[in-house]
């Protein structure tokens, strides 16, 4: 089985965001760049696929700017086989939409043909949580979200879901699109020989038009600002200090 | 405009807080018909004709709406989109699955976790774990939208909407359900406590986990936790808050163990109130923090337990 891994480039996670001031968005430049930590488990995922003889090939796919390149190796040093980068955007501040995203790697899909998808439940920019629902929704697919655990079993797979009232398993039928939770695993760090391993792996270049998919966006952003900020607070001195401060201020 | 909204139903009863604040939401844009889907979801229907300011229900009984799968549920929404202008659910996970696939099934974008609405087209989300706010315009003729339900205020009950009955859609038969797993609590629901008390790695184990309990149970509280302290086992996954978790806002919030990264932070800092306990004093949850205490929590969390 074949299983493709959609991966996002993404600011890192423990960089500190900043609003430009102007409104029109969030600072890129200059900003340490990395593979949606969610991505990561997705990829990881696959590996651990792979290694168990349940996959025999994963293709890494991301559309974005052509910096993603570096988004793919990272992925093809982690045990990846093969990617694709389709360039829809210039600006690395462009985001494509999950609704344009999704269109796209459908018709990779129809061209890749894959057994399995395993996308990111969201991305850390956006925090839309949509790709995955999206894409299975195109490919007319089952689809098995927010997996913190996953077992193929022939032709179906089965996938505990991580759910508001505490955990959900459900079967679904392959193909399926499966997005996966922080907890489904963690991921390896790539080694410095797979690293350069990885340089030599192949990597396709498309675009978005090859593909006849219209990016253009359908949530204009009018703004983009900085959240409400919190008065300060204080340190309080002692257990008693924080109960009557708390009395008094009617919390308890 | 008319929109129609999607209720929480978990085993054929109504989810009122989620839904009721998702109709607050929700009024701002048109009339309001609630759809409640389930195996049985008549109770619910009923339940949600009370919620002020509903003006129609819709209810879809049938067997393959019994675990609110995506395929089936999506498809009975479609079946109904013609008539709306908007599609809207509070953000709950349940809705987070099948929204995104309603939408796609519609070709227009979804708009997730929505915290505001500026009018009928013109919509606040958080971005960026809550380090920014994005306000967007949608350009398609139908909007599909969850609501971030921490953020709007549940409406009132004394609605007496009428009750319809709908048929489900063919269930395309892509997937089932095995089994949920789902512990029974006495403990208020954690996004709508007016109280939460929250553990982290801080606490060190399972066993400890049972300081937070307490002093939750002396508050009424509800108890959450950071992501390490669920990687590490001594919590429930669905007690996690944060970005990728559950986003609260009670009136008081207690922060004990919690280094408070970004992506904590994202889940609880719309808090009224919160209290932090933490032996770092330069840990970022001071910064949030309308009361801070430096202290070893296995000191400071048992004599506040007693003290209250
Ligand atoms: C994609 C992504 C998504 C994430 N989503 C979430 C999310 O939804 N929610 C979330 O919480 N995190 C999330 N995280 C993880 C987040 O980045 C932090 O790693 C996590 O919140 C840390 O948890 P913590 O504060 O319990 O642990 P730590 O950061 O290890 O902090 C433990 C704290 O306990 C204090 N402490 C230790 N012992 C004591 C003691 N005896 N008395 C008092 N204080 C003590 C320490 O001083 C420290 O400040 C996410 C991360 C990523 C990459």
């Amino acid at each position: 089985m074949k299983v493709l891994v959609p991966v996002k480039r993404v600011i890192d996670y423990n960089v500190k965001v900043r609003v430009k001031a102007d409104g029109s968005g969030v600072d890129l430049a200059n900003v340490k760049m990395s593979v949606n930590p969610f991505d990561e488990i997705a990829v990881e995922e696959a590996i651990r696929l792979k290694e168990a003889g349940k996959a025999d090939e994963i293709v890494v796919v991301s559309i974005g700017v052509k910096q993603a390149q570096e988004t793919l190796r990272t992925a093809l040093a982690m045990g990846a086989d093969r990617a694709i980068l389709v360039n829809a955007a210039d600006d690395v501040h462009t985001d494509i939409e999950p609704l344009a995203v999704a269109k796209i790697l459908a018709k990779v899909i129809e061209e890749e043909d894959p057994g399995l998808v395993l996308a990111g439940k969201q991305a850390i920019d956006n925090d839309m949580n949509a790709t995955g629902q999206m894409l299975s929704a195109l490919l007319g697919w089952s689809q098995g979200t927010f997996a913190s655990e996953l077992d193929i079993d022939g032709d179906k797979a089965v996938v505990t879901r991580e759910v508001d009232g505490g955990l959900q398993t459900i079967k679904v039928n392959l193909p399926a699109v499966v997005t996966v939770d922080l907890r489904l695993n963690e991921p390896r760090y790539a080694s410095l020989p797979n690293i350069m391993k990885a340089k030599k792996k192949p990597l396709d270049e498309k675009t978005a038009a090859d593909y006849g998919v219209d990016t253009s966006p359908r949530l204009e952003v009018v703004k983009t600002t900085e959240p409400a900020t919190r008065a300060a607070g204080i340190i309080v001195g002692s257990v008693d200090e924080l109960v009557s401060k708390l009395k008094e201020a009617g919390a308890v | 405009m008319a929109v129609l909204l999607l209720a929480e139903v978990n085993n054929g009863e109504l989810a009122l807080d989620a839904t009721a604040k998702a109709v607050t939401a929700a009024r701002a844009m048109g009339d309001v018909t609630v759809l409640a889907a389930g195996a049985s979801a008549a109770a619910a229907g009923e339940a949600a004709a009370k919620i002020d300011g509903v003006a129609k229900v819709l209810v879809a009984e049938d067997a393959s709406l019994g675990h609110r799968m995506a395929e089936p549920t999506a498809a009975l929404i479609v079946s109904l989109a013609g008539d709306y202008s908007h599609i809207v659910a509070p953000a709950t996970t349940d809705a987070k699955n099948v929204m995104p696939r309603v939408a796609a099934l519609l070709d227009v974008m979804v708009i997730s976790d929505a915290s505001g609405v500026v009018d009928a087209d013109t919509f606040e989300r958080p971005i960026y774990a809550g380090n920014a706010v994005q306000t967007v315009k949608s350009l398609d003729t139908t909007k599909v939208i969850t609501f971030r339900t921490s953020t709007f205020d549940a409406a009132g009950e004394g609605g007496s909407a009428a009750v319809e009955t709908v048929s489900a859609a063919a269930d395309p038969g892509l997937s089932s359900w095995v089994e949920d797993k789902v512990a029974a609590s006495d403990r208020p629901e954690l996004t709508s406590a007016g109280v939460v008390v929250s553990g982290g790695r801080g606490v060190g184990s399972e066993e400890d986990f049972a300081l937070i309990e307490k002093l939750a149970d002396k508050l009424g509280a509800a108890v959450g936790a950071s992501r390490a302290a669920v990687d590490s086992g001594y919590a429930p996954n669905d007690w996690q808050v944060g970005q990728t978790g559950k986003v609260v806002a009670p009136e008081l919030y207690v922060a004990v163990g919690i280094s408070g990264a970004i992506q904590h932070l994202a889940g609880m800092k719309d808090s009224k109130i919160i209290v932090a306990i933490n032996k770092d004093e330069e840990a970022p949850i001071f910064q949030v923090a309308d009361f801070g205490l430096v202290a070893d929590l296995f000191e400071a969390v048992p004599a506040l337990t007693d003290a209250l």
